[in-house]
């Protein structure tokens, strides 16, 4: 009897420091599906106005405003994606809009107001600009988790530390790259970029986080072209989350006819 | 001739006021504008130079020189939106100065699922690149060939646009009470192929067309019935109305008039090999000449593109048409051509090539657009290189290059427009 209950002590205490263990430190899938949740999947949806300042090598310095939706048709899954650019004035009242998939490329289109012209834009290199910034379009709209490699490779008082290598390494400009992830709330606070050489050639950074509606949100974030000296900086404003998108704003429809979320 | 002398001048002194009072003032007049009653105010001011590449013995040397401000008014409210945007021009080729309003209308939600757009407006519809089967829509082909911004290849229409969404499929419906033509080369300051004299010509033979004026009963009416289903997004298209260019000739009066039109097809647009596909067909049911029987009203004809464009690098964009022309009753049109008219093909085939190239942060585009046609052997290149050297000022160079084995085929024709032209625009 004694020792019966001596075993089932030991064994509870076994599961109890199992377990303990398993909260203080998630395995890299959880650390990494926690990420891509909190930095691309806050709510059900959400608007955010932006305002990109890209600075190049001479620090010859280009805006570019505009507002973004967002739509979750899946946590972790589908996403919908409008952005209705505001400035300049060359590009004023344009619209892309991003149908985002998992297991297949995304759907891009790019509506042109001053041709009324709707156009399907080929969208298999998600390594490219987004709107001639130092931001990718990977950056914006997120980069498959199901792309990479992941690696715990350190765990620091505030920081997950990841390695993440591509496995197409053809498919892409860099090697690998590191990513700092907040234990608190796994956001992605920095990813520095490695190239085939191994040197350091892009810092992506988050340098503001706030909560908003509960959500921990970026509201600053840059993005530091090493190789070449340029950098863009996008300062997210007036953010909102859940508040009831319509899945049918994300057509044809509304291309050509831009929704009062993004009008005002 | 007097008057119009008169309205031009006055027209060019608005011009240059406005132009100067606009640029001293743009971004105070914006702020005022926007603050005071919520009306948006933007547009640019451009100057645009260009040159034949050879003599013309029918045409200006210049093939473009002219001085531009648009204006883009726009305020948004709850219930709708109400647009105004209209053009000055000073033209040196054409001596005058004229106003050109492209846009004024009002867009609205009458129902939840119901889009309406009165007034004139801007339309496309369609899956070809600079090649239209169902998009029956105006254009200015003048504009496209001497090197205005892409955006004037397209001239605005007066209609009624109602758009109706449903789970099932999405139906628009445009309605024009009258006729809105296309500008095509009339030899003003294109020199083009003149059957009628069997030669090429220009200034000295400016085509005139019978205008279609009567409202309600010159109207147009097209409809397009449209549903994506899994990212293909499929089309099916009907229009009724006239050829859009003066495809009939009154040989008593010497004038050109536009014959009755009866148009229907499909298109369809979607993913594929790591690209985008699409392929369109059209109908054009010549109702004038349904047997083909009248040599001085173009045939009936089926059309068809099928084109693929991708990323071939970052930054680095092609893609690829084929187009095809198939002339309805070609035998009955051979045998009643008059004797002496060189015969079109029953085929008429054409390629297109369309090369992207964005450099230095996407600053500076570099693009080639070409048009070669293996039946009528003869073909169009439109290089350009745009560049933006901020946000506001943007330079752009490029070229209209024709040529052709004859001087009877559809870009043949135009062999002495070749021209290359250069535009500064600050946009504000």
């Amino acid at each position: 009897m004694k020792r019966s209950a001596m075993l089932v002590i030991g064994l509870l205490s076994v599961f109890l420091t199992v377990s303990l263990q398993a909260a203080e430190a998630p395995t890299v899938d959880e650390i990494i599906d926690r990420a891509n949740l909190a930095a691309y999947y806050a709510g059900d949806d959400g608007r955010a106005e932006v305002m990109m300042t890209i600075t190049d090598a001479q620090g010859r310095t280009r805006k570019r405003d505009f507002v973004i939706l967002r739509h979750d048709v899946a946590d972790g899954g589908q996403q919908k994606f409008y952005v209705y650019f505001k400035k300049p004035s060359d590009v004023r009242k344009m619209v892309f809009m991003v149908h985002k998939y998992i297991d297949q490329d995304d759907d891009r289109w790019l509506y042109l107001p001053a041709l009324d012209l709707v156009k399907r834009i080929a969208a298999s290199d998600k390594r490219t600009s987004f709107v001639g910034s130092h931001f990718l379009y990977e950056d914006v709209s997120g980069r498959s988790v199901k792309e990479d490699i992941h690696e715990l490779v350190e765990t620091t008082a505030d920081y997950y530390v990841l390695k993440n290598t591509p496995k197409d390494p053809a498919g892409v400009e860099f090697s690998y790259y590191t990513a700092w992830v907040d234990k608190q709330n796994f956001m992605l606070v920095k990813a520095e970029y490695h190239d085939k050489d191994g040197r350091k050639y892009r810092e992506v950074e988050s340098l503001e986080i706030k909560n908003v509606q509960g959500f921990p949100t970026v509201v600053k974030a840059r993005v530091l072209d090493l190789a070449s000296g340029g950098e863009t900086v996008s300062v997210f404003k007036n953010i909102k989350y859940n508040i009831g998108l319509k899945d049918q704003i994300f057509t044809e429809r509304y291309l050509r006819r831009p929704p009062r979320e993004v009008r005002k | 001739m007097r008057k119009r002398g008169l309205i031009s001048t006055f027209i060019f002194i608005i011009l240059v006021s406005t132009v100067f009072a606009v640029a001293v003032n743009a971004s105070v007049l914006q702020d005022r504008l926007y603050d005071k009653y919520g009306v948006g105010l933007n547009g640019f001011i451009e100057g645009r130079q260009g040159w034949r590449l050879q003599d013309d013995p029918f045409e200006k040397n210049t093939s473009i020189s002219e001085m531009r401000m648009q204006l883009d008014l726009s305020k948004d409210d709850d219930w709708g939106v109400i647009k105004l945007k209209g053009d000055l021009v000073g033209d040196q080729v054409e001596e005058k100065a004229y106003a050109e309003l492209r846009e004024l209308n009002l867009a609205f939600s009458p129902l939840d699922f119901m889009d309406a757009k009165i007034g004139r407006q801007t339309l496309t519809w369609g899956t070809g690149d600079l090649l239209f089967i169902n998009d029956l829509f105006p254009k200015d082909w003048k504009s496209f060939f001497i090197g205005r911004d892409d955006e004037y290849l397209k001239a605005p229409s007066d209609a009624i646009k109602t758009s109706l969404f449903f789970d099932l499929f999405n139906i628009d419906i445009v309605y024009s009470p009258l006729f809105n033509a296309s500008q095509y080369v009339d030899g003003t300051r294109l020199s083009y192929w003149n059957s009628m004299l069997g030669r090429t010509a220009g200034r000295d033979f400016i085509l005139d067309d019978i205008e279609r004026n009567s409202y309600f009963r010159d109207d147009e009416y097209a409809m397009r019935l449209s549903k994506n289903i899994g990212g293909i997004e499929l089309g099916f298209y009907g229009y009724n109305g006239f050829w859009k260019t003066p495809e009939g000739l009154d040989a008593k009066e010497s004038k050109l008039w536009y014959p009755e039109l009866l148009a229907y097809g499909a298109s369809a647009r979607g993913a594929l090999w790591g690209g985008i596909g699409n392929l369109e067909v059209g109908f054009y049911d010549s109702r004038d000449d349904r047997d083909g029987g009248d040599p001085l009203v173009r045939n009936s004809e089926i059309r068809t593109l099928a084109g693929f464009e991708r990323e071939l690098a970052h930054d680095f964009t092609g893609g690829f048409q084929y187009y095809l022309e198939w002339m309805q009753e070609y035998d009955t049109y051979k045998s009643t051509l008059p004797a002496g008219t060189a015969a079109k093909d029953e085929y008429r085939h054409v390629l297109t090539l369309r090369l992207t190239r964005l450099l230095m942060n996407q600053n500076l585009r570099l693009s080639l657009f070409t048009y070669y046609s293996p039946s009528d052997q003869d073909g169009y290149f439109r290089p350009k290189v745009h560049y933006k050297i901020t946000d506001q000022w943007a330079i752009e160079t490029g070229a209209n290059i024709f040529f052709g084995k004859d001087y009877n085929t559809f870009f043949g024709q135009f062999q002495y427009n070749t021209n290359a032209y250069a535009g500064i625009r600050w946009s504000f």
